[in-house]
């Protein structure tokens, strides 16, 4: 068997580089990040042969010490030493690539050149001469097409030979004479500090004076301050810097390689650049983005990515789904045929009824409810029916009720009041819609018109927790089991696979943004808007997408250019409400406006977002964790061209598995974590034993078992956190944590913990429980209650998006960074909220009033206050090599 | 001395001198704006910054703040589209 040997893969970004890893690859490699960064870090093997490794290193244009692209693909090639380097080439841009290439000549390595897209040279009437080339630069030139898979058979055994015999490439002697001359006395100097094959890249980086890259050299300060004199003699000479005479002598050696290999033609105008003067006019390149964006948006969201969702979600993993229409279109007759007839109100009506004749009610509702139904409970039901028929009982008056549970007035409108017992207040002109007599009969009817089920109808398919429920009973499994199957687990992986669809169609389209060249157009285009809050242009499609969900909006992150940025923006952009926040929304309009007209509620919530997210952004560029050094916006705007479809497709499933990958198990364990909690816990209710266990199971449980549970008691504990915003009870708390599975639980829990049953977002009942959570004393503190919604939107997102956080960041101390300043920005805005309504409402006044306002005023000194001055020391070229290192 | 933010569309310049330093004067540097290196400048950006220009053969977008690093000299229409 053939040793081992790893290639390391160097370029510029879209020279195609990408392409060739995947013509090389396929799609068997690691994708990960680089330690501590968010670079990423693709390794693979060979598809012809699998003891050649390939690591692509990140598209860079330099070996500096700047930027992390940069830092990590030299700490690569310096410290983890591949047997070879391709470095691949673009020769429609070859001047600038060779930039690159003279400086991964030094470093010590096998190197072979590969040029890319020849026959693109070709169209345009250039030519070049590659052997004239590998002779110049010293090392094998091999002309490839990695678009069209031709000649890379070729480079890579290239590269495999140099590597196996070890033919170092020695680099170019492209600098001046007085240059070079400095650069051997340096040789000299240090030579036995290091590997001879890196002589030449150590002398370089010492006269550019390049701190992190000859640290390893532990140079004495003798010999530092020998060098010194060196280096200044010649820039004294030539009234310039070092670093600056090294990257010009780089470029006019170049501008020498030019003129002997390539014959250039007279340029004219290409079809990119056509294309270009109308997608970044001044005029219309504002426009086609705000219409590009929409597009994306519509599809991502509106027309494909979320009814795929919501399929999975509702369909697949709640309620099941038809295969056949006909069986759907029956199914759906049949239950509104039983919706209209209002059997539900007929039996509680009747049972009313008979309750104040007289007539012994005990447990027939229960009965009647009992899926599947015993002989006791037919025989409670025949008894009480015997017994109402006797006393002649005939309901009047019985009420309506729609789906939600809500009365209706005779027009059909919801009523929106109802009184403290939970019965319908009527406004004047209102009359309550009712069923004028439910006699005996009519009750046997009802009781015996049990609601249509699906799964009597053609076609019917089971969701995945109905039918694993299902198969779990059938083989006799415990209740714990079963739940912890199918809530715990299935409900978790659930919640990861459904955002699948929406991930998929979304990086289809973002995919193809970027491969095209669109992308870094979006960012010249919005640069100047974004930069203020020290964010890119490319931030604005993240926050766009995390409008539908913010676990795709994280992941879109990936397109921005700089770290800076990027973390920025995967920090801040789960503020802007998701879709999954819409019950929320939908539950405080019930209670401000009864669910009537009043618009304008929604829309506020994401200018709080988008506030949310200007206010965070300008506290935090001001920072130690984001100041520093301006990164620079020197942005190549490459040609547009067509992706393959392949490595479309390629890069689309990079993407989606990374999800699946890594932020599925974090979802997943959180997801069991929370049902441990709010599952478990201690029989404290009337009758209980007060043992620890699973409460569902145990004797005499209440419908509210989750009061007792271990979330509960968290919540208890941790309500104190939340007094001053308003709602320092557990019921609350609770609600939170659970809305930290997935946000739109908040309404559910909170009906579980009201024993609301099954009231929803809709229901009258539930906007009356959700206001008396902040009724003191008869008055709704609306200040409370908008500080809770505050809270729940602005602090840590579902287990879905922060284990996107987790995963993008790669940094657990960047991730708690994250996550803490979601949850405090979240607390505050709700405390200032409470504690300022509570002021100029109620006059009240305390020591959290004082505290707010403190906070206030530190948040707009931190937000007016002057951008701290960059300390203009340079930490990664000094300016005197003798002088004491930073610390 | 002109910088490079005070050349107007359409027009060609010549670098003399960079200025600045730290990351952004390098990275100036390595995208090829190096001394006596022919810039045109090609366009702005709907919202007025940043600026594109054409450079060894390629397409660079720079913001003003940056542009405004490069010395230039020869400022002059240039001859046709095109030409750097």
């Amino acid at each position: 068997m053939a040793e081992k040997i790893d290639i390391a893969l160097a370029g510029n970004p879209n020279c195609g580089k990408t392409t060739l890893f995947n013509e090389l690859t396929g799609s068997n490699g690691y994708v990960g990040n680089w330690p501590g960064v968010t670079v990423e870090k693709k390794e693979a093997v060979w598809k012809k042969d699998a003891d050649v490794l390939f690591t692509d290193l990140p598209g860079i244009y330099s070996l500096s010490p700047y930027s992390p692209e940069e830092v990590v693909s030299r700490d690569f090639i310096i410290s983890g030493r591949p047997s070879a380097i391709i470095d691949l080439v673009d020769v429609t841009n070859i001047e600038r690539n060779l930039y690159l290439t003279t400086q991964i000549l030094e470093t010590g390595r096998p190197v072979v050149v590969g040029l890319n897209m020849c026959d693109l040279l070709e169209q345009r009437g250039e030519k070049i001469d590659s052997k004239r080339l590998s002779k110049m630069l010293g090392v094998p030139v091999v002309e490839v097409s990695a678009l069209r898979s031709k000649n890379l058979d070729a480079l890579v055994g290239t590269a495999v030979d140099s590597g196996r015999a070890n033919k170092v490439a020695q680099g170019v002697k492209c600098f001046s004479p007085e240059v070079e001359d400095a650069l051997q006395t340096i040789a000299n100097t240090i030579t036995g500090s290091c590997a001879p094959d890196l002589l030449r890249w150590y002398s370089i980086k010492v006269f550019e004076r390049d701190s992190a890259a000859i640290e390893p050299l532990n140079l004495s300060k003798q010999q530092l301050e020998d060098m010194e004199k060196v280096i200044e003699a010649i820039e004294r000479d030539r009234d310039d810097d070092s670093e600056s005479i090294i990257t010009s002598e780089r470029y006019e050696w170049i501008a020498t390689v030019m003129d002997a290999c390539v014959v250039k033609a007279p340029g004219k105008l290409t079809v990119s650049e056509k294309i270009d003067r109308v997608v970044t006019n001044r005029v219309l390149g504002l426009p086609i983005f705000i219409a590009i964006m929409i597009g994306v948006y519509w599809v991502a969201l509106v027309a494909v990515g979320t009814p795929a969702t919501d399929w999975v979600n509702d369909q697949l993993f709640s309620d099941g789904f038809f295969v056949s229409s006909s069986g759907q279109a029956a199914f759906e007759e049949a239950d509104e045929a039983w919706q209209d007839a209002h059997y539900t109100d007929q039996i509680s009506g009747y049972i009313a009824a008979a309750e104040e004749a007289g007539v012994d009610t005990d447990g027939v509702q229960d009965a009647i409810d009992a899926d599947p139904q015993t002989a006791d409970d037919e025989a409670t039901i025949t008894e009480f029916e015997d017994a109402a028929e006797k006393a002649g009982v005939v309901a009047t008056d019985v009420p309506v009720t729609d789906a939600d549970g809500n009365y209706l007035d005779t027009e059909g409108n919801v009523i929106t009041t109802l009184d403290e017992d939970g019965n319908p207040v009527l406004a004047e002109g209102q009359e309550l819609d009712v069923l004028p007599t439910v006699t005996a009969a009519d009750f046997a009817t009802a009781v015996d018109s049990p609601e249509p089920d699906q799964h009597d109808y053609d076609g019917f398919v089971d969701s995945i927790p109905n039918a694993v429920t299902g198969w779990l009973t059938d083989a006799g499994t415990s209740n714990v089991v079963i739940s912890l199957v199918v809530d715990g687990i299935i409900g978790g992986v659930g919640s990861v696979l459904g955002f699948i669809p929406q991930i998929f169609v979304l990086f289809v389209m973002l995919c193809f943004l970027e491969d095209c060249g669109y992308m870094s157009r979006v960012a010249f285009v919005m640069d100047r808007v974004f930069r203020r809050f020290g964010l890119s242009g490319k931030s604005f499609i993240p926050m766009i997408v995390s409008s539908g969900c913010g676990v795709p909006g994280v992941l879109a992150t990936k397109t921005i250019e700089n770290e800076h940025d990027r973390r920025m923006t995967a920090m801040l952009t789960t503020m802007i409400p998701c879709s999954a926040k819409l019950p929320i929304i939908a539950l405080v309009m019930g209670v401000l406006a009864g669910g009537s007209s009043m618009w304008w509620v929604a829309p506020m919530f994401y200018l709080m977002g988008i506030a949310a997210i200007i206010i965070s952004a300008v506290m935090l560029k001001k920072t130690k964790r984001f100041a520093g050094e301006p990164v620079p916006f020197v942005m190549e705007l490459p040609d547009y061209h067509m992706p393959s479809i392949k490595s479309w497709a390629l890069h689309v499933w990079e993407r989606v598995a990374a999800y699946v990958k890594k932020a599925g198990t974090i979802i997943f364990a959180a997801a069991v974590g929370i049902w441990v909690l709010s599952n478990f816990g201690l029989a404290g209710w009337e009758g209980g034993d007060g043992s620890f266990g699973f409460l569902q199971a145990m004797d005499g449980a209440p419908e509210t078992y989750m009061d007792y549970s271990i979330l509960a008691g968290i919540g208890g504990a941790l309500s104190f956190i939340f007094m001053p915003l308003g709602f320092g009870n557990w019921q609350a708390t609770a609600s939170t944590i659970s809305a930290l599975i997935a946000k739109e639980n908040l309404v559910s829990t909170f009906g579980v913990l009201y024993g609301l049953g099954d009231a929803t977002e809709n229901s009258v009942s539930m906007w009356q429980g959700f206001a008396n959570m902040f009724t003191i004393a008869g008055t709704l503190h609306v200040g409370a209650m908008c500080a809770f919604v505050a809270f729940n939107m602005l602090c840590a997102p579902c287990f879905a998006a922060m284990g996107t956080i987790r995963r993008q960041m790669d940094d657990p101390k960047w991730f708690w960074f994250a996550i803490g300043f979601e949850c405090g920005f979240g607390w505050v805005v709700g405390l200032l909220i409470n504690q300022l309504y509570e002021l100029f409402v109620f006059g009240n006044f305390g020591f959290w009033t004082v505290v707010a306002f403190v906070l206030l005023a530190l948040m707009l000194f931190q937000l007016f206050r002057p951008m701290p001055k960059w300390d203009e020391k340079d930490e990664h070229i000094l300016d005197n090599l003798a002088e004491e290192p930073v610390a | 001395m002109a910088s490079l933010k005070d050349v107007r569309v359409g027009e060609t310049c010549t670098v003399s001198k960079l200025s600045g330093t730290g990351a952004i004067k390098r990275r100036i540097m390595d995208m090829g704006i190096t001394k006596g290196t022919h810039i045109y400048v090609r366009k702005v950006a709907p919202l007025g910054d940043p600026i594109e220009v054409t450079v060894r053969g390629y397409e660079l977008s720079l913001r003003k703040d940056e542009a405004s690093c490069v010395e230039v000299t020869d400022v002059a229409k240039a001859a046709a589209q095109g030409v750097a």
